[in-house]
């Protein structure tokens, strides 16, 4: 359909009661035309084709985890449809611990991330408040330094890091991994933060000032509420990256006592052999909590996203 | 300090949170009061956050550039053999450009190197025009919101968990049995010879690759769906009136108009993807002729002992050295299309 070729398109509904000239009326056609224009039930079908083609590997990995270890050696998962047969054996198999225990792993995850997502935005909420409304020298520096710290790649100070750990005898607990999360997610969450700062209107700071407030009061009173959808949109993006990092896992909580999901599944992978239902199950249960996060929060993750705030 | 059971972690962990909600608290009583100097209050919010990134970033940064000039030597005694202190050999660290020397002459590491290359280039060039066909595909179309998260979803899942998902669709069995990975099983339907996927070089960096790409379209087209949403509808109008329609519309307005957005996401996919080891530890643990500077960085660092510390650190640093320009793009670029709006 090209502009304005005088058919009215169904969708069109915002047409007043009023009597309208035939020219606006005109315009407003030609507006709702190009929104509608690309709605055409062809680019509906490709676009849906597109996206289930996309979901299946994750559909055969949560199918596959379902079937019984006789089924799922020897037949793909599509055969599943034909002979159908469900069992939570696998996922038993998976989180006792005669085999490996997943379920101490879901824990140590569990462990690992609240910390790494919590103390990385308490300290960035006082840094970001302090870039955005307290005046000090070489304040303009010092926040693009910290921007900068953001192309640090973590490889470079793994060793080191070690190396400060080991000193101050902690390498066996959950510090190590606590501290270097908080590390690398600390130049992104005062980023995002103050971004989301400097756009609180200045005269709303101001009036708190005026009517006595200090520090503490605007940050808390004024700012807090406001900053809401700024902090979950970190804490998801935080959350994520430390539930399925791998790395810092691998480097700084080795023990059994310490590692969490993503390491125990990597390792369940490598030395499988022929364990596919384990793994296939173990897979799925490191997936499933982000998956929920995600699907229940994805707005605030995307509009994290669309903030600037994309972790390299 | 190592907990063992669910109850002390548990409470370790709640004690860890509470300690560092305190040191916020305290920090926030302490400079709140009339009358204290600025530098206070400044340092007051500022230094928990200056000392953990100078001692946790910075710091070991210089200390790794410093030691990727560094390799370990035997020193060798007047005779020309190594000398003995109570068992062990001693040792000496040479300062020099060996490490990287090794790393570009070396047959092994130049694949490396020309592994990742193959990523940092592929990766964002197929993940992005994906995502930006599917964007504009989408957008507008029913059932917009539900196709635009089954593509996204897999962001959400660890690098671990993809690669198991696609280690699943890659499986090999041999050809005349039945075949129990997708992708296999559909040549078999095409009546194709099944194919060794992760193991036959050098396509098998290609079909990692393709995981990577199902992992980041989704970023791609999300960031580019708001961008073309973001195009002023009048610009499009005008053009339509102009007689542009369908492919000359897209590539002559769309485009030039999201254009920054388009960098960004190319830039932030190259950067995953450069740093990225998780995929191709967990597929193919780097073996046949698969690694890339990540995941060797991690196997020499930390798999080789003492002598692969060199390497590593020389390997860290030209990760950082590659990521430097692109991220300074990036920043451009971020910078130009904040002007725009």
């Amino acid at each position: 359909m090209t502009a304005g070729s005088g058919v009215i398109p169904p969708r069109i509904e915002a047409v007043d009661e009023q009597p309208v000239s035939a020219r606006k009326l005109k315009a407003q056609m030609r507006a709702q035309d190009a929104k509608t224009k690309l709605s055409s039930p062809f680019a509906s079908g490709v676009a849906i084709v597109l996206a289930i083609l996309w979901s299946i590997p994750t559909l055969g990995l949560f199918i596959t985890s379902f079937r019984p270890v006789a089924d799922l050696r020897d037949t793909g998962w599509w055969m599943w449809f034909t002979n159908f047969h469900v069992t939570l054996d696998n996922y038993q198999g998976a989180l006792s611990s005669s085999n490996g225990g997943l379920a101490s792993f879901f824990l140590n995850t569990f462990v690992i991330t609240l910390p790494a997502v919590i103390i990385p935005i308490s300290l960035a909420l006082l840094a970001a408040y302090a870039f955005a409304w307290i005046p000090f020298k070489g304040r303009n520096i010092l926040f693009v330094a910290v921007f900068a710290l953001q192309i640090v790649p973590i490889q470079v100070t793994l060793i080191p890091l070690q190396t400060i750990f080991v000193n101050l005898n902690l390498q066996n607990s959950f510090w190590p991994v606590w501290i270097s999360h908080t590390i690398f997610g600390l130049p992104l969450a005062i980023f995002l933060l103050h971004n989301f700062m400097t756009e609180i209107p200045r005269s709303i700071i101001e009036a708190a000032r005026v009517d006595g407030a200090g520090h503490v009061k605007i940050f808390f009173v004024v700012l807090m509420p406001l900053l809401i959808p700024a902090i979950a949109a970190f804490g998801i993006f935080q959350f994520l990256w430390v539930w399925n990092d791998l790395l810092v896992a691998l480097v700084f909580a080795p023990s059994p006592n310490l590692k969490p999901l993503t390491a125990a599944v990597a390792e369940l992978s490598g030395t499988k052999g022929t364990q596919w239902e384990l793994l296939s199950s173990g897979a799925f249960i490191s997936i499933i909590v982000p998956l929920v996060v995600f699907l229940s929060l994805q707005r605030y993750f995307v509009r994290g996203l669309l903030a600037g705030g994309v972790k390299g | 300090m190592s907990p063992t059971s669910i109850g002390e972690k548990l409470l370790i962990m709640v004690v860890a949170i509470l300690i560092f909600v305190a040191i916020v608290g305290l920090i926030l009583w302490a400079i709140d009061r009339p009358k204290i100097p600025n530098w206070v209050v400044v340092f007051g919010f500022l230094g928990p956050v200056t000392i953990a990134l100078a001692g946790g970033l910075l710091y070991p940064a210089v200390g790794t550039v410093v030691r990727s000039f560094q390799k370990i030597e035997n020193v060798l005694g007047p005779d020309g053999k190594r000398i003995l202190v109570s068992g062990k050999v001693t040792t000496k660290n040479v300062f020099g450009l060996d490490n990287y020397s090794r790393i570009f002459s070396e047959e092994g590491f130049q694949r490396v190197l020309l592994n990742t290359v193959a990523w940092v280039v592929l990766v964002p060039l197929l993940a992005t025009s994906f995502g930006l066909a599917y964007a504009v595909l989408v957008d507008r179309t029913r059932f917009e919101k539900a196709a635009k998260a089954l593509v996204f979803l897999p962001m959400a899942i660890s690098m671990v968990g993809a690669s198991i998902i696609w280690k699943f669709v890659y499986d090999f069995r041999q050809a005349g049995t039945t075949q129990t990975g997708l992708a296999n099983q559909i040549l078999t339907w095409l009546g194709l010879d099944p194919i060794q996927f992760l193991q036959a070089d050098p396509w098998n960096t290609f079909f990692l690759i393709i995981v990577m790409v199902w992992i980041q379209a989704g970023f791609a087209m999300t960031v580019l769906s708001a961008a073309i949403k973001a195009v002023p509808d009048d610009i499009i109008e005008a053009a339509q009136l102009d007689g542009a329609t369908g492919m000359k519309l897209f590539t002559k307005v769309t485009v030039p108009s999201i254009r920054p957005s388009v960098v960004v996401v190319l830039t932030t996919i190259a950067m995953g993807s450069l740093k990225a080891f998780d995929v191709v530890r967990t597929m193919t643990g780097g073996n046949f002729n698969t690694s890339v500077v990540a995941n060797e960085f991690y196997t020499q660092t930390f798999r080789q002992g003492d002598a692969g510390q060199g390497i590593g650190a020389a390997l860290a640093v030209i990760l950082f050295i590659i990521i430097i320009p692109v991220i300074m793009y990036n920043v451009r670029q971020m910078r130009l299309s904040e002007e725009m709006r």
